[in-house]
């Protein structure tokens, strides 16, 4: 929320920032090498700049490339910002707003999915209702005791939400999301 | 660590050495570093060599800022290597100073041996984790095969592009390990970072046609246009003699159009002159080349230069639409565009005619007629501005580099004394960093050694790298330290009195050294002057001495640095000396604005 309250950190007065904050989801490809994690979200925390989801894994192993998602919010100018930022760290090839660029192909937003580990604990009606709530979200059964089981979600992060607070009432004892992974539609690669 | 074979193959020596030869290979003639537990194999090698002159520092923050000040005036990289912990963290402050300024700069750190790091050993600290955010980018050598190459990178990162510090750490097994050398690449290897020097022909086209319809132009440039060389500074003279421009520059940028160029409005921003503030608020075309809109120079953002179309070239991406909307960005080295820019304005099918100026430059001459920089003069005390003024005047002739700290006296210096090339002024802009310029002289008496060095000081900056005096002494560097000493932090005294009703806290110098005897407890000469009348004749003495010399000016306490556009204003809101009455300087800012810096 910094980055757009208080643009940039300049010194001087500086308008209230009337455009409207939005979430976007960017695409990061980058060196696997030591530190380069450290480098993106370095720059988020140094600048203001928000962070409200972020995932990372290599992806090509031979090319030792890495993609980073990031969801964050900012005014247009603010992402625009962003991404020149993340562009001038070294280590970074390329940098995609997944979100602009679900834009330009006339769809509403990119492909974004997210895989969650839920653990319910419970016995007698409880467990059977969260069992049968499992199969109409399509959790798979991953671990399971007489008095637990672990559920594996995949899907967009609403119907995760929404799994979770189904599951409160029914002995939900931990939660873990991966966040969110995201690919725009079509033919074309980032 | 050596091999077993009696003779090792050419390619083949220790981490140290591949520093060594590294560094020869790039070009390196002269390094400022002070040693170390953990870099004791690099300095054993320096012992062994004489090809690169190593210059012994009294404080890292010193060999940082002497890298910048070679660096600045050079045009090279400069080059810096200190030990790992506290050798790190001292090169800290240059190192943001260097990232903000766009100075190249690499700095090699020693660093505990690999087995080592993370234990909390001695003298042991996160470089790279500390100096991440205040480097262009930084590497943490885990294998002397890979020595070689880091460092040929990080050259190529420190000076390509826009120019930064880069940070090298070696750890010291490292240093002692036996790899290969690799030569220099042709073409780098690394492919992620490639910057882009070209402009896009189509924008710098769409730059041309609109400057050519313009009524109110003005060339607004900085530092960029200094970084990206001497030729980019001749196409810009040529630029402003092709268009008649009127042009004005950053602090980082002066020297790059001459100050006694019939175009120079004087440098923009807080002090900059009404002039050239005036001409940014009211221009129908703004040309931005190699400057980034820093807050020192806009002003309130929402009332700056409101009725321009804005075209804005930078190397950076991220330099562009960061404070202020443009409307044609160009992307590229200033050099290069400006190249494109000469040549396509000669190739206007219908030249821009003089009189459609003509009005704009009647405005600016009222505009001028102000003499914004004027102060009341005295026979009694030196005025610091006179001091300044003289200054100029008994060295303008000679091949004379300037450096500055930071506070009044710097912006005076700016004010008051003109540059007509590029490389001859060294200050610290971004960061403001007090105590950059005596180790800045120090590197630039180093890189011109038979040039007339002069660091313009306060009493206060001075004393945060005073030790350097030490190193001045030891390589014979004749560095001239001119005092503007008013007993007071006179910026921070300016701003207490601006806006909290003259309450100086902590801004006095209790205690003030007599700097006459310290320059002689170094070995220096001290130089004394109060008298207006005795200035130029000990202004002359000065020069003449063939050593460091420490020039205590003793001037008016509490004169003011004017013209100012005070926290919150915009430019056509500037307080003039003239206006500058006790009463309008204490209600100059409201409420809002005395919130911000």
């Amino acid at each position: 929320m910094n980055a757009h309250q208080q643009p940039t950190g300049s010194a001087y007065f500086i308008a209230p920032e009337t455009a409207k904050a939005e979430s976007h989801t960017l695409s990061i490809l980058v060196n696997n090498e030591p530190g380069v994690l450290a480098r993106v979200i370095g720059l988020f925390s140094g600048r203001g700049y928000n962070i409200e989801s972020l995932t990372v894994s290599e992806t090509e192993h031979e090319a030792h490339l890495s993609r980073i998602t990031i969801v964050t919010r900012g005014t247009p100018t603010v992402l625009e910002q962003i991404k020149a930022q993340l562009e001038r760290i070294v280590p970074v090839h390329r940098v995609v707003d997944l979100t602009v660029r679900a834009r330009e192909l006339g769809q509403e937003r990119p492909i974004e999915r997210e895989v969650a580990l839920v653990k319910v604990v419970g016995r007698g009606e409880h467990r059977a209702e969260a069992l049968r709530l499992a199969d109409a979200f399509h959790a798979k059964v991953v671990d399971a005791t007489v008095e637990h089981f672990i559920l594996e979600i995949t899907g967009k992060s609403s119907k995760i939400d929404q799994f979770v607070a189904v599951m409160k009432p029914l002995g939900l004892v931990e939660v873990c999301r991966t966040g969110i992974a995201a690919m725009n539609r079509g033919q074309q690669g980032m | 660590m050596t091999d077993s074979n009696n003779q090792m193959p050419d390619n083949r020596m220790t981490g140290a050495e591949i520093v060594l030869k590294a560094l020869k290979e790039n070009g390196v003639e002269h390094l400022f570093g002070y040693p170390g537990g953990a870099v004791l194999p690099i300095y054993d090698e320096i012992f062994q060599q004489d090809e690169i002159q190593h210059i012994l520092v009294r404080h890292e923050q010193g060999a940082g800022h002497a890298a910048e000040g070679y660096a600045r005036s050079t045009g090279k990289v400069g080059v810096m290597l200190v030990t790992s912990g506290p050798g790190a963290t001292n090169a800290v402050t240059p190192l943001q100073d260097a990232l903000m300024d766009s100075v190249p700069l690499v700095c090699l750190t020693g660093q505990v041996p690999t087995t080592l790091i993370g234990s909390d050993a001695f003298q042991e600290c996160d470089t790279v984790g500390i100096t991440r955010p205040c480097t262009k980018h930084n590497w943490l050598v885990k294998d002397v095969n890979e020595l070689a190459g880091i460092i040929h990178e990080a050259f190529r990162i420190a000076q390509t592009g826009r120019p930064g510090p880069v940070v090298v750490d070696i750890p010291k097994d490292i240093q002692f390990a036996t790899g290969t050398y690799t030569p220099k690449p042709e073409i780098a290897a690394n492919i992620s970072y490639q910057p882009k020097t070209q402009g896009d022909l189509k924008a710098i086209q769409a730059a041309i046609d609109l400057m050519a319809t313009a009524r109110r132009p003005i060339l607004y440039t900085g530092g960029g246009v200094i970084n990206s060389g001497p030729e980019a500074s001749r196409l810009l003279r040529e630029l402003v003699e092709l268009t008649g421009f009127p042009i004005t520059s950053t602090l980082m940028g002066l020297g790059a159009y001459p100050a006694s160029g019939a175009n120079w409005l004087g440098m923009l921003g807080m002090h900059g002159s009404y002039e050239a503030n005036m001409a940014m608020h009211d221009c129908d075309v703004m040309v931005c080349i190699g400057a980034r809109f820093d807050d020192r120079i806009t002003g309130r953002l929402n009332a700056f230069s409101p009725n321009s179309r804005k075209v804005h070239v930078d190397i950076d991406p991220s330099s562009i639409n960061k404070n202020v909307h443009v409307d044609i960005p160009i992307l590229g080295d200033v050099g290069s565009v400006l190249e494109d820019m000469v040549r396509l304005w000669r190739a206007l099918p219908k030249k821009q005619v003089k009189a459609q100026t003509e009005e704009w430059w009647q405005e600016i001459t009222r505009w001028r007629a102000r003499k914004s920089f004027s102060y009341k003069n005295s026979n009694d005390v030196i005025m610091p501005q006179y001091a300044l003024q003289r200054l100029h005047e008994l060295t303008k002739d000679r091949n004379t580099y300037i450096t500055t700290e930071v506070g009044q006296h710097q912006m005076w210096a700016a004010q008051f004394i003109d540059f007509e090339e590029p490389n001859r002024w060294m200050t610290s802009g971004g960061l403001g960093t007090m105590g950059y310029g005596f180790p800045a002289a120090i590197g630039v008496q180093v890189a011109h050694p038979d040039a007339l060095v002069i660091d313009v000081a306060g009493d206060a900056s001075i004393q945060m790298c005073i030790q350097e005096m030490s190193t001045a002494i030891q390589y014979n560097l004749p560095v001239k330290i001119f005092i503007l000493n008013n007993q007071y932090m006179g910026m921070v005294r300016q701003w207490q009195q601006l806006l909290h009703g003259n309450r100086l806290s902590n801004s006095y110098t209790e205690a003030m050294p007599d700097f006459v005897k310290l320059a002689e407890a170094y070995g220096a000469v001290g130089m004394y002057c109060d008298d207006p009348k005795e200035l130029d004749g000990k202004i002359e003495e000065m020069i003449a001495v063939k050593k460091p010399v420490i020039f205590d000016c003793r001037v008016a306490n509490l004169a003011n640095c004017f013209p100012m556009i005070p926290s919150g204003k915009a430019h056509n809101e500037m307080l003039l000396p003239d206006e500058a009455s006790d009463e309008a300087v204490a209600n100059a800012i409201d409420a809002k604005g005395r919130q911000l810096v």
